[in-house]
Order: C-alpha cells, then structure tokens, then sequence
C-alpha cells in the first residue's frame, strides 16, 4: 500500500510552481516555444487590424498576385489596369503617360464624354484620386490625371484576390481560440468527470470508466462528423462538442492520478488529522492533480487545431468568408499548381505553432515531472 | 492459445454489437435524411423510395432488420450510390486502401524500427538527436499538409511522381500516398523505438552479452531487439486498423479511390447503409488486429502466457 515513488517532497523556500517554473526558465528550446507562441497569438489579436487590407476585401484587379515586398501595381500592370478601367467607360484611349505616382490619359470617344465617367478610373483597384486635368471644347477628348494607388501584398493574394497575410492572421485568430475554447472544455470535463470517478472508486469508478471505454471504441472521426451533422456548421458550438468529444484522454489521466493521489500518505496523514473532504480535496489533491492537467493540455491545444484543421479541410469546419489554417492550407493545396504561396504561407504557421506548442507542453512535462526532482 | 484465441472472439461480438447500436440510432437521430438532399424530388417519389428501403417502418424494426442482415453478411444497398450494394463499394475500395495502409506500415515498421535503433545506440549524439529532431517533425507536421508538399515538391518542381490518380495501381502512383501515410508512424515507431532500447540495451543479459565478447550487431539484433520490441507490436495493432482501413485526407489529396472518403461522404449525405458498414468495417478491423498483436505479444515475449 505504501508508495511513495511519486511524492514530491516539496524543495524548501520554493513552491512546486515556482521551481517549474525556475526548470522551464532553464530549458532554452521551451522557452523559445513560449515566445513564438505568445508572439504568434499576439500578431494573430492584434495583427489584422494594422493589416492595411481587412480579411474580407476583394481586389478584383489582384488575383492571384504573388507575394512580393515592393508595391503594387507593378510597372507593367499599370497599362493593362488603366485599359481595363477605360474600356469600362466604353471611350478609346488616346494617349497616356506615367509621371512618378501620376498617370494621365487621354480618352476619346464619338459621342460626348460624360464627366461622371472618371468614377472608373477610382473603382479599379490601382488608382484613385482621379481628377479631370483639361476638355477639349467639343466634349470628345478629356484628358484625366490620378494618382497611382500603392499597395502591399506581402503575402501575395488569394483566388478571389484578398490579402493573403490578413487571411493568415485572421485565420490564425480563430484556430488558436478554437485550440483554446475546445481545449479548455476537455480538461473541464475530463477534471470533473476523471476527478468524480477517481475519488468515488469502486461500483461508480467502474461504471464511469466503462462508459469511457465504449466511447473510445467508437471510431473517433465517426463521432466528430456526427457532432458536425447534429450541430450544422455554427463553428463555436461545434467546438464546444469536439472539446466535450476530446475529454476522454483528460479522465482517464485525472482518475488515475486521483486514484493514486488518495492512496498517498500524506492524505492518509491529512486523514488522521481530521482534514476534512473538502480540505484533503483543496490542499493536496487539486495541486498535485493540476501538473498533469497543465501538461496535458498544452499536448490538447496542437491537437485541436489540427483537428479543426482537419474538418476545416474537409469542408465541414469554418465556413467562407470567415477563415481558419485548416480552410487556407485547404485551398492552398488545390493550387499548388499554380500558387504555392496560397499553401506555403499558413501551412508555415500552421507547423511552426504546432511545433512550439510541442515543445512547450514537452518543457512543462519536464519541469513538473516529480519524478525527476 | 487457441481457446484464448475463442474466447476474445466472443468477448468481440458484445463489443461489435455495441458499437453497430450505438452508430444506428446516432445516425438516425441526426436530422436530415438519404433522400431529402435531391432537389426536385417530388414528395411521391420519395415516400417511395422510402418505402422501398423501408425507411417509414418503426425504427426498432430497422434495427431489427439490419441486424438480420448483418449476421448474413449482407450489408444493404448504398441509398446514395443505388447502382452498387454496400459490400459491392468495399470489394471495389478497400483492396486498394489496405495495399496502401499495408505498405505504409511495412515502411513505417522497417524504417521507424532502424532509426530508432540508430539513435538509441548513438543515445545523446549527433544522430540521435537528428532522429528525434526527425520524429518530432513527422509527428508534428499534419498529414494535410504533408500530401500537398510532397505533390508540389515530387510531383510539379522535380516531376518524378505523378501528382494524383491511382493509375491502376502502377507502383509510382502509390509512392506519394504511402509516404504520406508513411512518415507519421515512422516518425512514431522511431520514437517508440529508441525509447524501448535504450531500455532494452541496459538489461543485464545485454551485459552479460557484451561481458562474453559478442559483437555489437548480434547484440543488437540477436538479444536487444527481442527486448525492445514489444511497444512496436501494440503499436501496430491500433496503427494497422487506421492504415488499411483508409485515410479520407490522404485518399482525398491523391484522389485515390479508396474506401477513406466512404465515411465522410456518407455520413453527409445520410447515407445509412455506408456509415453503418464503414462503422462495422473499421470494428472489425480493429478487433481483429487488437487480436493478432496479442498473440504476436505471447509469440515474442514468452513470459507472456495466455490460459
């Protein structure tokens, strides 16, 4: 009955916490982890909205356009968006002439030209700030002046010509809430639940974890479509059921380490000093229960975003206009073809999270692992 | 062996009974209909069809019946594809799912078993920690994001694969899908591995091994690696039903015709029979592999004893 491989005897003047969090400190790769991951969840917030393009734009004169550091339109699209934009007003061009961040053109036409036709020239993509320089008397010939709109698409665009990079971002922001909101409603249940069997013990406990057992033996993908067909495709609600799928893993963890936490002396210790429930619950098993749960957690996160990922690529998870990596990389691998940047650029993101998030959660295993103290 | 062999058998049917229960009447709470997706499907017709498949009887007696003709064999017509019966869509899928599965495994088992061996013997060296730095990409990097990369890279920059289609199972169509399915459970065993060897290569009869002048390699191969490998064996269980059942992203990507999208596409579409067979299909699979890893447990281990 004794066991005492997994006591920690607490290291004096230091807090279990506080030498986790002194062994993290000293582990260069977790670290590192933490900071790209914090960087990541802090450009994914607050990033697009200092992105000059929203997420939902569409540039129809920039499909397509790969990425790129300098400005566009580009010296040769120039012509083509400027003749576009005067076919439009269904005038001839005359001539035109490029002067630094200026274009002026001259259109001619059989027929009197309409001021109000400039408004073309606004409406594509590439200039605005038309303005009409000069007239000839007869109303045929206008010669009109805009200035040259300058764009970055760091990211290049997407099919229907959005700015790749607030799509990342933006993306970004929801798959980390939904890795956040599925995982935090796993562990709740899975505390709760694990936690319940594990301190009850016998007829419940076995009850409990068969249950658990004929859950898992159903093929997972099974349950999660299922969960997808029951609850449409309201994202947040859905995610709130894969969370409450996911749990399994998290009680079957706590009611093993409730189970083995009871049988410790100190709780018998706490016992035969008439602490009571309530106390030996608070003060020795929720503490020594949360290492685990902490760790496990941060493994839950990566799991569910590739999980929403996954369903996302399937066409079963978010929904257009709104985006996740999962709909990008979905994209992007349909088109690698032609615009790899469209599959390069999240499934960069994508990986490099799930490698950090890796990386943190193996760091925490390490600092917290009694066993190794 | 054999009455354990018997007995785990029976012990099966309780389970597959539960879980076929469990997916019928899941399936069947689940809004929507086979037939409500077909747009300008008069409602005549389709309270005939219905009929037809006996979709308007009491649901327990569906149960009832599908029961029945699930012990015979017969799976049911598929209500999404009519030409085609549901054991017809496995004959046609599954020999091409379970040649990938079955060589992605094979790879996996070879290859995950040598590098993790590599690293455990090279423990806290170069090629160690290259190994892990290896298994930790595999097991980090989707396999969504995998297909795609190996079909930009292999496929379109070097053009020495094609980038989709079966091909009638022409060898080069499979490598793309194989590495894909591959490079995860490499990336597992190889962990699994090195784990259980370095375990495996502290034991005193490795010692004893060493003590009396045997070479390395009979060492490793001869004695260690018995010891080490019996997490690859119950690894291989789980990992083999999931690989030759099908996999719908990697199936999806190459466009293979396999049995992977079944589930997904049926169970959208409401298609009851498929769902239910795909269900019973991966069970038994499952089952059926928990099984035979262990006998391999008993076979390997002989201080493993079933009676």
């Amino acid at each position: 009955m004794t066991d005492i491989t997994a006591t920690a005897p607490a290291i004096i003047g230091r807090s279990l916490w506080g030498d986790a969090w002194a062994r993290l400190k000293a582990n260069r790769a977790a670290m590192f982890s933490l900071y790209y991951v914090a960087a990541i969840a802090f450009i994914s917030v607050f990033g697009p909205s200092f992105v000059p393009h929203q997420y939902t734009t569409i540039y129809a004169d920039y499909v397509r356009m790969p990425p790129s550091l300098s400005a566009y339109p580009k010296a040769e699209m120039i012509e083509t968006a400027l003749s576009e934009a005067i076919r439009r007003m269904r005038v001839d061009i005359k001539e035109w002439r490029q002067e630094g961040s200026q274009v002026f053109v001259t259109v001619k036409s059989t027929k009197p030209i309409d001021d109000r036709n400039i408004r073309y020239l606004d409406r594509s993509d590439a200039f605005d700030g038309t303005s009409i320089e000069s007239k000839s008397p007869d109303g045929l010939e206008v010669t009109m002046s805009a200035s040259i709109k300058q764009q970055y698409f760091l990211f290049g665009t997407d099919n229907t010509g959005r700015d790749l990079l607030s799509r990342t971002l933006m993306a970004g922001r929801i798959s980390l809430a939904i890795g956040l909101l599925a995982g935090v409603v796993a562990v709740v249940i899975g505390v709760i639940y694990g936690a319940a069997a594990g301190f009850a013990g016998g007829k419940v406990d076995e009850v409990m974890m068969r249950i658990v057992d004929v859950l898992y033996s159903l093929p997972f993908i099974f349950f999660v479509i299922m969960l997808v067909v029951f609850f449409g495709r309201n994202f947040v609600l859905m995610f709130l059921a894969v969370g409450a799928v996911l749990w399994l893993d998290m009680a079957r963890i706590v009611r093993g380490q409730a189970l083995s936490i009871r049988r410790q002396e100190y709780v018998q210790a706490a016992e035969a000093m008439g602490v009571g429930q309530r106390g030996i619950l608070l003060r020795h098993v929720i503490p020594n229960l949360l290492g685990p749960v902490v760790i496990y957690m941060t493994l839950l996160v990566p799991q569910v975003i590739i999980l929403e990922s996954f369903l996302s690529f399937l066409g079963l998870g978010i929904q257009e206009p709104m985006t996740s990596w999962g709909v990008l990389i979905s994209v992007g691998a349909k088109n690698i073809g032609t615009a790899n940047w469209l599959l390069l650029f999240p499934a960069f993101f994508l990986v490099s999270t799930l490698f950090a998030l890796n990386f943190v959660g193996d760091g925490l295993r390490d600092a917290l692992d009694p066993r190794d103290r | 062996m054999l009455r354990y062999v018997f007995r785990r058998l029976l012990t099966a049917i309780p389970t597959l009974f539960v879980i076929v229960t469990m997916a019928f009447f899941l399936m069947r709470v689940a809004p929507g209909g086979p037939f409500n997706q077909e747009r300008g499907l008069s409602p005549e017709i389709k309270a005939n069809l219905e009929a037809q498949f006996g979709l308007n009887d009491p649901l327990w007696l569906q149960f009832v019946h599908y029961l029945g003709n699930l012990l015979r064999g017969n799976f049911g017509p598929s209500y999404n594809m009519p030409d085609f019966t549901v054991t017809e869509l496995f004959a046609k899928g599954l020999p091409i799912s379970v040649q990938l599965g079955a060589s992605a495994l094979i790879l996996a088992l070879l290859l995950g078993s040598m590098l993790g061996t590599i690293a455990a013997l090279n423990q806290n060296k170069l090629g160690d920690y290259t190994v892990i730095a290896l298994a930790t990409a595999g097991s980090t990097i989707p396999t969504f994001v995998i297909a795609p990369v190996i079909q930009l890279l292999f496929g379109l920059t070097w053009k020495l694969l094609p980038i989709g289609g079966w091909g009638d199972g022409a060898f080069i169509n499979k490598v793309g899908p194989v590495l894909t399915l591959a490079l995860p459970q490499i990336a597992i065993v190889a962990r699994l591995m090195r784990g259980s060897m370095i375990e495996s290569l502290r034991s005193h009869h490795i010692r004893t091994a060493r003590a009396l002048g045997l070479s390395d390699w009979s060492v490793v191969v001869k004695h260690a690696l018995r010891g080490a490998i019996l997490p690859i064996v119950s690894f291989t269980g789980p990992a083999a039903a999931a690989l030759l059942t099908g996999s719908v992203i990697v199936e999806t990507i190459f466009s293979i015709p396999g049995v992977g999208r079944y589930f997904v596409d049926a169970a959208l579409n409401r298609d009851y029979t498929l769902v239910m067979g795909t269900v019973v299909v991966i069970a038994i699979f499952t089952i059926v592999f928990n099984l035979i890893v262990d006998v391999m447990y008993a076979v390997v281990d002989p201080r493993v004893r079933y009676d």
